[in-house]
C-alpha cells in the first residue's frame, strides 16, 4: 500500500515537472504550451495502442514482440492505400476511411494470427529463438512494405471523412487540429474498453490469471494455446488499428515502425512489465516527455534528434533507477 | 491388470525434465473412493508424479489410465476436463485475482456453481467472507483452502493434492484435515504429504517414492506399524 502511494506521487511529480518545464520554456506562450500538450496526448494515445499488446503479450506469453511496430506500420499502409486507391474512389469518402481502418485492423490481426500459429508456437520451449524470430519478422515486414509501396513515404491527401482532418479548434488564440483530439479520444476509449475486457469478462479473468501462471490456468481445463493465439491476434490488431487511425495525420512511411516500437518498449518498462494500469499511464507519460523534449530541442537546441532518442534515454533511465517500473512486481 | 475399482492406474512411468531422467519407473494405483498418499523424501519425485498425471511434465514411457481412458499424450487442459483436479504445491493461487475470480476461472460450461458454492463454502467458510478480496491478501491457510476449493468447482473424479499442510500452523492443519476428509466422501484423492502424522490420519493407502521410483505400497496402518520401513525411506520415526 505504501508503495502504491509512492508510485502515484512519483507519477504526479514527473508529470507536473514535465508540464512546468514545458510551460516555463514556452515563455508564457499558452498556444505553444497547448500545442505541446496536445501533441503529447496524441503520441500517448498511439503509444498505448502499440504498448498495450506488447505488454499483455509479454505478460501472458513471455514473448517480447519486436514486430509490434511493424503491425502499426502495416495498419497505416493498408488504410492509406485503400483510402487513396483509384478503384475505391467511388465509395463515399465518409465510408472509405472507416472501411480502410477496419481493413488495416483485420489484416494486422490476421498477420498476427499467422505469426503466432505458424512461427512462434513451435518455439514455445525456446524463448530466445522467439525473440530473434519476432525481430526477424519485423525486418521481413518492413522489406515487404518496401517492395509493395516503395521507399518513399506517403502524406495523406487533404480529403478525409467527416472533415475531421481539416477541422480545427481554437484555444489561446492558436489553431489545433481536431483530428489529434479525435485520436486522443479513441485512445482513451480503448484504454477503458480493454480495461473492461480484462476486468469484467471471463476471457479477461483467464488472461490475468495466465499472466500470473499460465501452466496453472491450463491445469484448470483451459486451452491456453488457444488463448495465446487470441491474445496475440488482438494485440497485433490493436497496433495495426493505431497505425490506421494515425495515418491521416502521420501518413505512411517506413520509419513509423521503430518510431512507435521503441517508445512502446519504454512505456512497457516504465509501467512495469505486465501491468495494464502501468501501460496506460506510462503511455501518456512517455508521450508527454517526447513532445516536451521535442519542442524544447527544436526551439532551443536546434536539434530535432533529441526527440527521437528521448524514448531510449527514458528507457535507460528507468532501467537504472527503477527497473521494476511504476507498477511492476518487486521481483518475479 | 485393469481393475474397474481403480479410478487411476499409473504403470511404470518414466519422465524427463529437459535432459534429466526424473521418474524412472513409478507405479501408483488409486482405488475408487480412497485417499492414497505418495510419501518420500524431498526431491524423490512426488510432485513430478502428479505433474506427469496432469500432463504438465508428460511421461515418455509407461501408461496412465483414468477410469479406462488413457491420459498419456493428452494436453493438460483435456486431462483437467476429463475430471482431474489439481492442487499444486506452494499454494499456487492467482494472487491478483479475487477469491470469486479464482473460483470462477475453474468453472466449466454446465457447472452448477450455485450448488457447488454451498458445498465449497460449507467446507471453507472463510472463503465466503473474503469473496471479493484478492487472493494475495489471504493468509497462508486461507490461500491453501482457496487452492483446494478451486479444484472442487467442477465435479472431478480425482483430485491431486500436493503437500497441502506445508508451512501451515497446527490449528489450520487440523481444519484442513477435516476438510479433505469431508471432500473425499465425494471424490477420490491422490495426496502428497510430507507430514507423516497428517498422512497417516487421512490416507487409506500409501505409495513410497524413492529416487524417482515407486518402491513400496500398501495399507497405511501397516506402514504406521513398520518403523524400519518408515525410517528407511522417510527418515522419520
Ligand atoms: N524443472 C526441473 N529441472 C530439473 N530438475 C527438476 C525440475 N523439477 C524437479 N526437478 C528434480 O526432480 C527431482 C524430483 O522433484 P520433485 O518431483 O519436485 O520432488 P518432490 O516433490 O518429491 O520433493 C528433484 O531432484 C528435483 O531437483
Ligand atoms: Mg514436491
Amino acid at each position: 500500500m505504501q508503495r502504491t502511494r509512492g508510485t502515484y506521487m512519483l507519477i504526479l511529480t514527473l508529470t507536473v515537472g514535465l508540464l512546468v518545464f514545458s510551460f516555463v520554456t514556452s515563455a508564457g506562450d499558452l498556444g505553444s504550451f497547448g500545442t505541446t500538450l496536445l501533441s503529447g496526448l496524441f503520441l500517448g494515445a498511439l503509444y498505448f495502442l502499440v504498448a498495450s499488446g506488447l505488454s499483455i503479450i509479454f505478460g501472458l506469453m513471455d514473448i517480447l514482440n519486436f514486430a509490434q511496430g511493424a503491425y502499426f506500420m502495416i495498419g497505416a499502409y493498408v488504410t492509406y492505400s485503400l483510402f487513396h486507391m483509384d478503384a475505391l474512389k467511388g465509395i463515399d469518402v465518409n465510408l472509405r476511411f472507416p472501411l480502410g481502418v477496419l481493413a488495416g485492423t483485420i489484416i494486422g490481426g490476421l498477420l498476427g494470427a499467422v505469426l503466432e500459429r505458424g512461427l512462434l508456437r513451435p518455439l514455445y520451449a525456446r524463448p530466445i529463438f522467439q525473440l530473434v524470430l519476432t525481430f526477424g519478422v519485423a525486418i521481413v515486414f518492413g522489406e515487404a512494405l518496401k517492395a509493395i509501396w516503395g521507399t518513399e513515404g506517403y502524406g495523406w491527401s487533404t480529403v478525409t471523412s467527416f472533415g475531421i482532418h481539416q477541422s480545427q479548434f481554437e484555444i489561446f488564440g492558436r489553431q489545433f487540429g481536431s483530428y489529434r483530439l479525435f485520436v486522443v479520444a479513441v485512445g482513451v476509449a480503448l484504454i477503458v474498453l480493454i480495461g473492461l475486457l480484462l476486468q469484467r469478462t471471463r476471457i479477461g479473468i483467464i488472461i490475468r490469471a495466465g499472466v500470473e501462471d499460465s501452466e496453472m490456468v491450463e491445469a484448470l481445463g483451459i486451452n491456453v494455446r488457444a488463448v495465446f493465439t487470441m491474445v496475440f491476434t488482438l494485440g497485433c490488431a490493436v497496433a495495426a488499428f493505431g497505425g490506421a487511425i494515425a495515418a491521416p495525420f502521420l501518413g505512411a512511411n517506413l520509419g513509423m515502425g521503430n518510431a512507435f516500437l521503441l517508445p512502446a518498449i519504454a512505456v512497457v518498462v516504465l509501467g512495469g512489465l505486465g501491468s495494464y494500469m502501468g501501460t496506460a499511464i506510462g503511455s501518456f507519460m512517455v508521450g508527454l516527455a517526447v513532445a516536451v523534449i521535442a519542442r524544447f530541442a527544436s526551439e532551443f537546441l536546434n536539434q530535432t534528434v533529441w526527440a527521437s532518442i528521448t524514448p531510449m534515454l527514458l528507457l535507460i533511465l528507468i532501467l537504472l533507477l527503477r527497473p521494476s517500473g511504476l507498477f511492476g512486481k518487486e521481483s518475479r | 491388470m485393469a481393475d474397474a475399482n481403480n479410478v487411476l492406474e499409473v504403470q511404470e512411468i518414466h519422465t524427463f525434465i529437459g535432459q534429466f531422467h526424473i521418474l524412472e519407473g513409478v507405479t501408483v494405483t488409486v482405488p475408487s473412493g480412497s485417499i492414497t498418499v505418495l510419501l518420500g523424501r524431498n526431491g524423490a519425485g512426488k510432485t513430478t508424479t502428479l505433474k506427469s498425471i496432469m500432463g504438465l511434465t508428460p511421461p515418455s514411457q509407461g501408461s496412465i489410465v483414468l477410469e479406462g481412458q488413457s491420459l498419456v499424450g493428452r494436453r493438460p487442459f483435456t486431462i483437467a476436463q476429463m475430471g482431474v483436479g489439481y492442487v499444486p504445491e506452494h499454494r499456487a493461487i492467482f494472487r491478483d485475482l479475487t477469491v470469486r475470480e479464482n473460483l470462477a476461472i475453474a468453472q466449466r460450461k454446465g457447472d452448477d456453481l450455485e450448488r457447488r458454492a454451498d458445498f465449497i463454502f460449507g467446507l471453507f467458510p472463510d472463503l465466503k467472507r473474503f469473496y471479493n478480496l484478492p487472493g494475495g491478501n489471504l493468509s497462508g491457510g486461507q490461500q491453501q483452502m482457496l487452492a483446494v476449493a478451486r479444484a472442487l468447482v467442477p465435479e472431478n473424479r480425482l483430485l491431486l493434492i500436493d503437500e497441502p499442510s506445508e508451512g501451515l500452523a497446527p490449528v489450520i492443519i487440523e481444519s484442513l484435515i477435516e476438510a479433505i476428509r469431508r471432500l473425499s466422501a465425494q471424490t477420490t484423492v491422490l495426496l502428497v504429504e510430507q507430514n507423516f502424522r497428517v498422512a497417516s490420519i487421512l490416507a487409506d493407502r500409501y505409495v513410497i517414492i524413492d529416487d524417482g521410483r515407486s518402491v513400496v505400497s500398501g495399507q497405511i496402518q501397516d506402514l504406521v506399524q513398520d518403523e524400519a520401513l518408515v525410517q528407511r525411506y522417510l527418515g522419520v520415526a
